[in-house]
């Protein structure tokens, strides 16, 4: 039990967001109104966001990667131990600009849906087309 | 549908949980995405770009061109948007109009519509109480706001904030009035068109940018190749050519926020909504 | 100038994309013309690209003037060159013989239609010619959003279909993008080649196998590969006839493109073959694609629908074949994805010709269509024979070396599905080419009704159509040249033993 809890501690925020993703995952597969779906994809996707976010991190009192520097800009060495890593939050602002569009023309979508049947219940949905 | 969705689920769930036991200890220094790619991000940040903001310049400049990209995807879901829900044909509607000085409400039903006049105004058909309050209090604020939006652009440099963020403030001011008043309001200050060919504009100016530094000889969107232009050293010159580049970005950002959010909030009839 | 033809392949479509929209509130005569000056300038950069690459070798170009792992790098080998040039010239044949129907379609949104258009085209572009993973998942999320509006543009239950996709869709690119997330995590880097000299120390790592899964569904689902393809069929045949005949042929064949690049350029054929053994249970897929493609594909009464299988199936040839881990297999795979961009393109815009006359696709509708549009129904009897695989038109060749890598590869399955596939592809063209061509004479015998008057599609429909057969054959013919300088140089030469 002892070699187990430096596993835990060294890994449990990847698993809270794998188990995060197989919430949202779920949700876009098995519910059934389309607006609890997208619901879901924001979820997954969030939590792939905050995934990445994760790995940029560095323990021991590393802040935000902004540097630090005198009137003689840039000619003193920077210590790596005070930045977290900047490469996965440029990432994700890329992925978060991603998700908003996505939901944009998504909810776009669900409108137009919404204007021909009436509802958003899929299963009502393909009641109605298959009864024409 | 729910049992094989709970069954695939549960697979990748079980699959990624399994993988990361091979992954380096959470936030330790040594890791490969620590050490890798990113120290000369950190290190060479200010050298070589003049940004102390390291995501800024590896946001506009190491990797620019994804965020080219990325302000094209929200330009795309714009259009998207637009092209989805727009309706331009114009059938006769019901209007509520409301005199001013009595309160009483007017519905008029695909009749004529009466012209502009100093005693009517005219109200949503989901009619909202009307608030003096939260009119006063947003119309205060908005200034501020947008102030606040253009230094979060302006000092992307130097704190966390750039075009994205700026932007988004920016087209939440528009959308404040849009919500305090009401959509016809916001759109007499910024006209659907005007919102659309800003739209165009903020993502032109950075692949304009980028081309122009290939015009001038460098590879595109590589910076270093408009000091001729800007008079300045070729590390000066990055750090304008992002200043111009967010610039951009935000534009655009607020653009399409403004024009996502009329398109979605009236369904397409850039007219009555929220 | 000429260094910076990949670069100019992308913005071209790009800028013009935002001068488009931005001419649609201004001049809206100018939004097509300007549209295809971008398309245009798109498929001549990449024609020049191409040649460049035959002549000098793989290019390569730092975007931003940064070097390889640091920031983003274009890479251009002779396959990629090609794809981009079939990407860029198959779009701007589309672009011009859709005119007519875009402005019948959508009056009033033509510019949003052609900004789309074109920011279609730079996803898919910029998703060939890309070296960094991560700029892979951007372009593709460009593509996919494009395709999501462009799809829900067909009105009816377009926007339900696309909705669909998009779920699909939005579910394979994050499995994308996790699977790159693993890859970052472990090896710290994004270029794909950068990241392929970092994996052979850690093959052993689940992380590495594990990312490698999450891309491949992530890339299956964007290709509609056998059990993920459920979106393909509404989504494609219920978007406007323009759309269908551009996204159908590209969309899926650069996903295919991408799968052989991370198989062969980010893990190495070493690794997928020899360390991951997931050959024959690909290729067990495969065939399965093949056969449900092919079977579905006969119970279809439309015409669209039923070629929405028949790309199901050919993605199976694509994917089958690419796994079946020799140079023929590979070749086949590489090679298809020419054949079967021209193929399905050609299949879509006949479709959108008869749509044009005929307002419909219900097989039962096609009566007496040969004599009506005698033209467009050669067409499309060519294209038929080249998707049955018929010499000496490209659709055999391709097909001959899926199978002789088959047989190489001792997958007997793999041979008896695309042979069960050519049988259905007989049995389904010709079912249609009766109904067209002596349908009538049993219904309208002697009336003299209008529906005999000849009604052949206009010319500009017509010419990129009959361009697009005719390259069937000449393909066809040049078969072996492709195969010597195209796609000899890229086949590892793992595979080659």
């Amino acid at each position: 039990m002892s070699d187990l809890i430096p596993i835990i501690v060294a890994k449990y925020n990847y698993w809270l967001y794998i188990v995060l993703m197989m919430i949202g995952l779920y949700a876009m597969i098995a519910k059934n109104n389309l607006i609890k779906k997208l619901v879901g994809m924001n979820i997954f996707q969030t939590s792939i966001i905050l995934f990445y976010v994760s790995m940029g991190c560095k323990r021991g009192g590393a802040g935000i990667p902004i540097i630090q520097h005198g009137p003689d800009a840039g000619h003193h060495v920077i210590d790596l131990a005070n930045y977290v890593n900047p490469l996965p939050h440029v990432l994700m602002l890329t992925a978060i600009v991603v998700s908003v569009s996505t939901f944009g023309v998504a909810v776009a979508l669900a409108i137009r849906i919404y204007q021909r049947y009436k509802t958003l219940e899929e299963d009502e949905i393909l009641a109605r087309l298959r009864s024409k | 549908m729910k049992t094989a969705g709970l069954i695939i689920v549960i697979l990748a769930g079980a699959i990624l949980l399994y993988a990361t036991q091979d992954f380096p200890p959470w936030g330790a220094p040594d890791s490969p995405a620590s050490t890798h790619v990113s120290p000369r991000y950190l290190q060479k940040s200010m050298e070589e770009t003049a940004v102390p903001n390291v995501v800024t310049s590896v946001l506009a400049d190491y990797r620019g061109f994804d965020t080219m990209f990325e302000t094209s995807v929200i330009f795309c879901a714009g259009i998207g948007c637009f092209a989805l829900l727009r309706i331009f044909r114009k059938k006769p509607e019901d209007r509520y109009y409301r005199h001013i000085a009595t309160e009483i409400t007017l519905h008029i039903k695909g009749g004529r519509i009466p012209e502009k006049s100093s005693e009517f105004e005219r109200i949503d058909a989901l009619w909202t109480p009307y608030d003096l309050i939260i009119k006063t209090v947003c119309r205060i604020l908005v200034p501020f706001i947008q102030l606040f939006a253009l230094y979060v652009i302006a000092h992307g440099h130097h704190s966390p904030g750039g075009g994205f963020q700026g932007g988004v403030i920016l087209g939440a001011s528009m959308i404040l009035i849009a919500i305090s008043y009401n959509m016809r309001t916001a759109i007499a200050r910024i006209s659907e068109k005007t919102d659309n060919l800003l739209m165009a504009t903020g993502v032109f100016i950075y692949a304009g940018i980028g081309t122009l530094c290939l015009i001038l000889g460098a590879n595109f969107l590589d910076y270093s190749g408009l000091s001729t232009i800007l008079f300045s050293g070729p590390i000066m010159a990055r750090s304008h050519g992002i200043f111009g580049v967010e610039i951009g970005v935000g534009i655009t950002v607020m653009a399409v926020m403004i024009s996502i959010y009329n398109n979605l909030a009236s369904e397409g009839k850039q007219d009555e909504g929220l | 100038m000429n260094d910076h033809y990949p670069a100019l392949l992308i913005i071209s479509p790009l800028l013009l994309a935002f001068i488009v929209s931005a001419m649609a509130w201004i001049r809206k005569g100018l939004c097509y013309p300007l549209a295809v000056v971008g398309s245009g300038l798109s498929a001549w950069f990449s024609v020049q690209l191409f040649a460049t690459v035959l002549q000098k070798g793989t290019v390569d170009y730092r975007l931003g003037g940064w070097e390889a792992p640091w920031g983003i790098g274009y890479h251009v080998d002779t396959l990629n060159g090609m794809v981009l040039m079939v990407v860029s010239v198959l779009a701007f044949i589309n672009l011009v013989a859709t005119r007519k129907t875009v402005a019948a379609e959508f009056p009033e949104k033509e510019g949003a239609f052609y900004t789309l258009y074109l920011l279609f085209i730079v996803g898919l572009v910029g998703m060939t010619v890309t070296g960094d993973l991560f700029n892979l998942y951007v372009l593709l999320e460009v593509a996919s959003l494009t395709s999501y509006s462009l799809i829900a543009l067909g009105g009816g239950r377009a926007p339900l279909a696309s909705l669909n996709y998009l779920y699909m869709g939005t579910i394979g690119g994050c499995f994308y993008l996790l699977g790159v997330g693993y890859l970052y995590i472990m090896t710290g880097s994004l270029n794909m080649a950068d990241v392929a000299s970092l994996l052979p120390a850690i093959y052993s790592s689940s992380a590495v196998w594990v990312a490698f899964t999450f891309c491949l569904v992530g890339v299956g689902v964007k290709m509609a590969f056998f059990p993920l393809h459920v979106w393909l069929p509404n989504a494609y045949s219920f978007a406007p006839s323009a759309v269908g005949s551009l996204i159908a042929p590209l969309m899926t064949k650069v996903m295919v493109y991408v799968m052989i690049r991370l198989m062969i350029s980010v893990f190495s054929i070493d690794f997928t073959f020899s360390i991951l053994k997931i050959g024959d249970p690909m290729v067990w897929l495969s065939t399965l694609a093949i056969v449900m493609g092919a079977t579905l594909a006969l119970a279809q009464k439309n015409l669209k629908r039923m070629f929405c299988y028949i790309i199901v199936s050919e993605i199976g040839y694509m994917v089958g074949g690419a796994w079946l881990g020799n140079a023929s297999g590979m070749t086949g795979a590489m090679l298809h994805i020419l054949n079967d961009a021209l193929m399905t393109i050609s299949l879509f815009l006949a479709a959108g010709n008869i749509y044009y006359r005929i307002n419909g696709l219900e097989i039962a509708q096609l009566q007496g269509l040969f004599h009506r549009m005698p033209v467009t129904m050669a067409c499309f009897v060519a294209t038929g024979l080249s998707i049955i695989g018929v010499p000496p038109t490209c659709g055999f060749f391709s097909k001959w070396y899926l199978i002789t890598g088959a047989l190489e590869a001792g997958q007997y399955g793999f041979v008896g599905a695309l042979l069960f596939s050519s049988l259905v592809n007989v049995i389904l063209f010709f079912r249609v080419i009766e109904v067209s061509y002596y349908g009538d004479m049993q219904h309208a015998h002697g009336h003299g009704s209008p529906s005999e008057a000849r009604a052949e599609a206009p010319a500009i429909m017509l010419v990129p159509l009959l361009i697009l057969s005719a390259g069937l054959v000449v393909i066809g013919i040049y078969t072996g040249t492709i195969v010597n300088t195209v796609i000899d140089p890229v086949i590892p030469a793992a595979l080659a033993r």
